[in-house]
């Protein structure tokens, strides 16, 4: 690593602005007699302080761009331009904006921004953390479903805290209205219709801007492409397709083409969306019920967001013998069966005719009935996503029990479209093969709106700090949900449009919705997107939590009706003078059982109660976990120099060769993450970063000696010091 | 902005220490390269250990845009309660291995070498140091060894059963007369060498003890149960290398080493364990599907779950015995025949190893040295020592061999008919000639209180010879081999994975007992499936999620 830095501290090439010449100085220590000689290097710096957080962007347009267009108008230079208004666009160009950066954001429909083509639902299992985490880092998704939610449960309620995973219905319409009004009201941040088809490259490899399909250029150092479901997008129905982002809409057309004129790879993935039925033809009166929590719990770390609202009702119902006899007689209608469609599905989203296929002994499937709006007669017909025609489509929904007599408002469809596999992208979610150019969301071949705010959020930071000439942030895997999604796709091999599960993050009960905000809330802060208020509401929070644990350690009881209840509820004997502490870790026994004896504490929250509860209940776990992370992060955080030659490392696997070279992890372990790399082939690594490091030192000294020794030759003028200040 | 906690970035911490002074030519560049894992003291500056120290945005001064900040924060809730309570953590595990060499005739002195952040720990949990006085430490319970400074005790295991004990007699003076006597009786003694004047420049711990096979295994065996790594081949010299010791040509070998080992591998056991790692998988799948898919699946039978459990946990018993055969199959038993004179000790060894070996004749005190012949237990190879009979003589040459006899008797595995010493090493009384009086064996039942097992036998005739094998088995723990040999037998390194799933098996029964949510028991079964395999997590994350789309009907 050191290696690295000091090889693009001396080679690096001189890129745009803050790029001071130092003057170092390298005092050798010589025979006796000798004088000091010094040697002078340029050290490429910048040094001002991260606390001074003013806005250092570029709004004059550098000498080597500005040679081609002399009518430029001051209007088209950004210092981030965000292509594309979804969920990981208005993160993005939320998140640049907050930062300082004058952004712009590009979409096709203004009217669309933040739409939520699928189920309009935001959280459900290890989705529910992402959301948290982006709220804690400063993200709006949190908030906004907060505001719009319909219906909110907590699922997995029995399972540990590490996966209890709140879910928010919300209402579609309301969603992206709310959402449109905070990004049209956030400073710093224009919005412009227009369909990108190029990205304009500048003398290094660098991106300087984009170019629209009616021939307007906008400039600036950081693009983000967040393109969703359009480019080349084609929508299917049955055996019928037309070129669609999403029914409805255009697909943008030439940017794939251009992408792969600039070297990038790219692929296909598909995925779908149920027919929506209208709900006042839905015979309810048989239906399962399905409530929303009578306690709310909320997305959002901020209490303002904290705003109670009527909930809707979901409904149950189920596959019937005649639904799976339809779609058997009719499998050579479906594009997968009738071999129509390529691309590659995902397998958490089957499509009905692949479970009923796929698990014959199966009798019934779940069927989820969904409101998507408070206004709109629209149901989500959840788990029923289909391949068939059209013309199957309506007579399959009324096999369906109550849904006999329902008009079906909009058939089901799926989409084909264009990403690029995101081991092109470093996991600051910038680009490998041209710099400043960011990629989110479906573009690297995620689905769901939680993983988009997610990359959303994190390439919006990047593309500002890039823009600003700051290093760029990197979550690690083991910090955060977030973290883990990345790293998943830039290192691994993607087979299907990846979403977050609980199952793929190997830490998480460290990784909890409850702590999200003491994981991340001080990185936002530090970052820019955390106001006092926040970050007062934060420190509070934490304050109150740490206080009660005190308290609960403290405070002892002997008998009483406490000690007898507890007995009764956890079948363990309670000891005379135990601590409310020692009564919190046994089995069944919640927080509310020392308010409902007068000795809880009414000033936290239910929420801060949680926070309580599952450090005192779980310490134990907890503890451990922390400390295997911790050993096992040292060993894993150590940074692999970017420029890594892994064909000529005999000592590796071919395939670990190969892998690693297309690649190109960034610390150790992502390279043990990667796929066909074994733990021999690690060891091998390590070995050979050593020699290279030996050998480099090695080197450097007999430069540095025969430069000195050059130096000596000339009479020296006299030492041109001035010594650094960090 | 000014009370921000630090934003720690890993690439760039070097950077932030820049000396004051122009430094020299080439401590600069040592310092430019130098490696932040070397010492712990540098590791803990490193961004990974928060720390509640304000300071304002830390940002690399030297960055490019392209470099990155890595961003690993601890959760700050935690942080608030524990303090910096992981600073032992270190760049590697712990690992311990035998480096003295095994197999050959018993040297007079072992070594076990324990390296890694937590060596001191670990030793501190096995190694019960001899206090001359009692200082203050008697309840901390931590060992905190001065480097290069030797200190003598015993090594407990898991049970704080002394592994080796002898009475002490602290009327030593020279190392040498230590070494010499104590050493042989079972003491062990711990050379401290701390980070970074050790070989690897990690914290490294010896432990010296007795020569004898199975005492080194013994005090192994307790150093991995308290949390070491089994280490690989090579891999002290490879840290050693990584840490900056050895020159750059020493590396070529390294990698010899390291690359010797994958070829080994593949065996019967491998695919033993690989089936109870396929059976962790399993369970995970039916767990984690579970807590992604939570509506959509049949709830999970805990019953069957738990019977899994406990079968799992019973196969992983069962395996781990035959740790012990394997390693006899490599090592053989050393079998010390000891006794009075003249009560046939030559003649039980001409009998068994059917040779005539040994000059048996009338006369007391025909014996004079060791004598050995090899003969085959159930496979074991065993090596038979007849010893010179003991008793009080003046006969000089008669003295040595008794002398010998009881240094041997101290180094076998077993022995045989032995005087009475407080040795623990385990014991068979056989009575001899019983032959001359057939009658004599229930007088002999009541005595056996101080002897593992006693055999009748009659080594002119043969008689019982096959009772003595049956016992010896059964005190080296191989009486449960059936005839046809085990199914599939661990070496010492599936004995430590075994060891580390028995472990997760028993955290997880007590979360199943405690009654902890679901979510709990997959980080047992997770470690259980970590330990059976040498691939990392992250590659179970993808077998689970892959056999979970396999094996149920989820999605929406």
């Amino acid at each position: 690593m050191a290696t690295h830095n000091l090889n693009i501290n001396i080679s690096g090439r001189l890129t745009r602005h803050f790029f001071t010449p130092l003057l170092f100085i390298w005092a050798a220590p010589t025979r006796a007699g000798t004088r000091t000689r010094t040697r002078v290097l340029p050290i490429r710096c910048y040094l001002r302080r991260a606390s001074n957080f003013s806005r250092r962007f570029s709004v004059v347009p550098s000498a080597a761009s500005a040679s081609g267009s002399p009518e430029w108008n001051i209007d088209e230079r950004f210092d981030v331009i965000v292509v594309g208004g979804g969920h990981a666009g208005c993160e993005a160009a939320l998140a640049s904006a907050r930062l300082g950066a004058k952004t712009l954001l590009l979409t096709l429909n203004i009217d669309k921004i933040a739409w939520q083509p699928c189920n309009p639902a935001v959280g459900g299992p290890a989705k529910s953390q992402l959301v948290h985490e982006v709220d804690a880092l400063g993200g709006e998704i949190g908030k906004v479903a907060d505001m719009c939610y319909l219906q909110k449960r907590v699922l997995n309620t029995s399972r540990g805290p590490a996966v209890w995973a709140l879910r928010a219905q919300t209402d579609k319409r309301e969603y992206a209205m709310r959402m449109k009004n905070i990004v049209e009201s956030t400073a710093n941040l224009c919005i412009r219709e227009a369909m990108v088809t190029d990205i304009l490259l500048g003398k290094n490899d660098n991106v300087e801007g984009v170019c629209t399909f009616f021939g307007m250029n906008f400039y600036a150092p950081s693009v983000v492409l967040t393109t969703g479901t359009f480019m080349s997008g084609k929508i299917w129905v049955g055996r019928t397709s037309m070129p669609a982002g999403r029914a409805g809409e255009s697909a943008s057309h030439g940017l794939t083409e251009n992408l792969q004129r600039l070297g990038f790879e790219t692929d296909r993935l598909k995925t779908g969306t149920p027919s929506r039925v209208d709900l006042r033809t839905v015979d309810f009166s048989g239906l399962e019920p399905q409530h929303g929590d009578e306690e709310v719990s909320w997305f959002s770390f901020d209490p303002d967001f904290h705003i109670e609202r009527e909930q809707m009702c979901c409904y149950l119902t189920r596959t019937t013998k005649r639904t799976h006899q339809l779609i058997k007689d009719n499998l050579h209608e479906t594009p997968t069966y009738g071999g129509w469609v390529e691309a590659k599905g995902p397998r958490y989203c089957p499509a009905i005719e692949d479970k009923i296929v796929r698990f014959q002994d199966k009798e019934s499937h779940q069927i989820f009935l969904e409101p998507e709006g408070r206004n709109v007669p629209e149901l989500y017909v959840q788990g029923f996503s289909t391949g068939l025609p059209e013309r199957l489509q309506l007579p399959l929904l009324r096999t369906l029990p109550g849904l006999e007599n329902c008009s079906m408002l909009r058939p089901a469809y799926a989409v084909e479209y264009d990403y690029l596999p995101a081991h092109q992208c470093y996991r600051s979610l910038m680009t490998k093969k041209v710099e400043g150019l960011f990629f989110s969301g479906q573009i690297n071949g995620t689905t769901g709106y939680e993983e988009a705010a997610a990359q959303g959020i994190i390439s919006g930071i990047n593309a500002a700090r890039h823009s600003d000439g700051k290093s760029l942030i990197v979550l690690e895997r083991e910090s955060s949900y977030v973290g883990t999604l990345i790293d998943d796709l830039v290192t691994k091999d993607l087979r299907e449009p990846y979403r977050m599960l609980t199952s793929r993050s190997e830490h998480r009960l460290l990784l909890r919705s409850d702590n999200a905000d003491s994981r991340l809330t001080p990185l936002g802060r530090e970052l820019g997107l955390i106001d006092d208020r926040r970050w007062k509401v934060y420190q509070d929070k934490l304050a109150r939590v740490s206080e009660e644990k005190r308290r609960l350690k403290t405070v002892r009881i002997s008998g009483g009706d406490l000690a007898a209840d507890v007995t009764r509820l956890s079948g363990q004997p309670v000891k005379d003078s135990s601590t409310l502490e020692s009564l919190l870790k046994k089995p069944h026994i919640q927080y509310e059982i020392l308010d409902k004896h007068g000795f809880g504490n009414g000033l936290l929250s239910r929420a801060e109660k949680q926070c309580v509860e599952i450090d005192i209940k779980y310490e134990g776990f907890i503890v451990r976990q922390q400390s295997q992370l911790q050993q096992m992060v040292h060993q894993q955080h150590r940074p692999l120099p970017p420029d890594l030659d892994y064909y000529a490392m005999t000592t590796l696997s071919l395939e670990s060769r190969e892998k690693l070279s297309k690649v190109r992890p960034q610390t150790i372990g992502q390279a043990s993450r990667v796929g066909g790399v074994s733990p021999a082939d690690i060891t091998a690594l390590l070995i050979i970063l050593e020699a290279n490091r030996r050998k480099a030192q090695e080197q450097m000294r007999h430069q540095v000696l025969a430069s000195v020794r050059a130096d000596s030759n000339q009479q020296s003028e006299g030492p041109l010091t001035e010594t650094i200040s960090s | 902005m000014a009370l921000l906690p630090s934003l720690r970035s890993v690439i760039t911490h070097q950077l932030h220490h820049r000396p004051p002074p122009p430094p020299p030519l080439l401590s600069i560049a040592s310092f430019l390269f130098h490696k932040p894992k070397l010492r712990r003291t540098t590791c803990k500056n490193l961004s990974f250990s928060f720390s509640s120290s304000s300071k304002p945005i830390t940002l690399n001064p030297l960055a490019t845009p392209k470099d990155n900040t890595l961003v690993f924060k601890k959760d700050e809730r935690l942080v608030a309660d524990n303090g910096e309570s992981e600073e032992k953590a270190g760049t590697f595990s712990t690992i311990a291995a035998i480096v003295t060499s095994i197999g050959g005739p018993p040297g007079a002195v072992g070594i076990v070498r324990l390296s890694g952040p937590m060596a001191v720990d670990i030793v501190g949990r096995v190694f019960k140091p001899v206090k001359k006085k009692k200082k203050k430490s008697s309840g901390s319970g931590s060992w905190r060894p001065t480097s290069h400074v030797v200190e003598y005790g015993v090594v407990l295991d898991r049970h704080g059963n002394v592994v080796d004990e002898v009475s002490y007699d602290p009327g030593w003076k020279m190392y040498d007369e230590f070494l010499a006597t104590y050493l042989q009786m079972g003491w062990v003694l711990a050379v401290p060498m701390l980070a970074p004047r050790s070989y690897t420049r990690e914290d490294v711990v010896e432990l010296q003890c007795h020569g004898s096979e199975v005492c080194l295994r013994r005090v192994l065996r307790a150093c991995l149960e308290a949390g070491a790594t089994f280490a690989q081949p090579g891999e002290f010299t490879l840290r050693a290398f990584l840490n900056g010791r050895l020159d750059l040509s020493q590396a070529e070998n390294v990698e010899k080493l390291i690359s010797a080992k994958s070829v080994a591998a593949a065996d019967a056991a491998l695919a033993g364990i690989q089936a109870l790692r396929a059976k962790c998988i399993e369970l995970l799948t039916e767990i984690e599907a579970r807590l992604d898919f939570d509506d959509e699946m049949p709830p999970l039978n805990l019953n069957l779950v738990m019977d899994k459990i406990h079968a799992m946990s019973q196969d992983v018993e069962n395996a781990l015995e035959t740790a012990n055969y394997d390693k006899l199959l490599q090592s053989g038993l050393q079998i010390a025949i000891v006794g009075r004179p003249n009560v046939g000790k030559s003649s039980l060894l001409n009998a068994w190893s059917k040779s005539e070996r040994a000059i048996v004749t009338e006369i007391a005190g025909t014996t004079r040295d060791v004598i050995e012949a090899s003969v085959t237990v159930c496979g074991v190879p065993v090596t038979l020592l007849d010893t010179a009979g003991i008793r009080k003589t003046d006969d000089i040459v008669e003295k040595i061999g008794v002398e010998r006899s009881e240094a041997v008797a101290l180094g076998a595995d077993v022995i045989i008919m032995t005087k009475s010493t407080e040795s623990s090493t385990p014991m068979i009384l056989v009575i001899n000639k019983i032959d001359c009086a057939p009658s004599a064996s229930n007088e002999w039942n009541k005595v056996g209180n101080s002897f593992n097992e006693h055999v009748f036998t009659c080594a002119v005739t043969g008689q019982g010879i096959q009772d003595l094998e049956t016992a010896i088995m059964e005190i080296v723990g191989l009486h449960q081999i059936p005839a046809g040999g085990r199914r599939w037998a661990v070496n010492q390194r599936q004995c430590e994975q075994l060891m580390r799933t028995k472990e997760a098996l028993v955290r997880l029964k007590s979360s199943i007992e405690e009654e902890l949510p679901l979510d709990f028991w997959t980080i047992d079964l997770r470690d259980a499936a970590l330990a059976l395999g040498q691939i990392s997590g992250e590659d179970i994350s993808e077998e689970v999620l892959s056999n979970i789309f396999g094996k149920f009907c989820i999605g929406k």
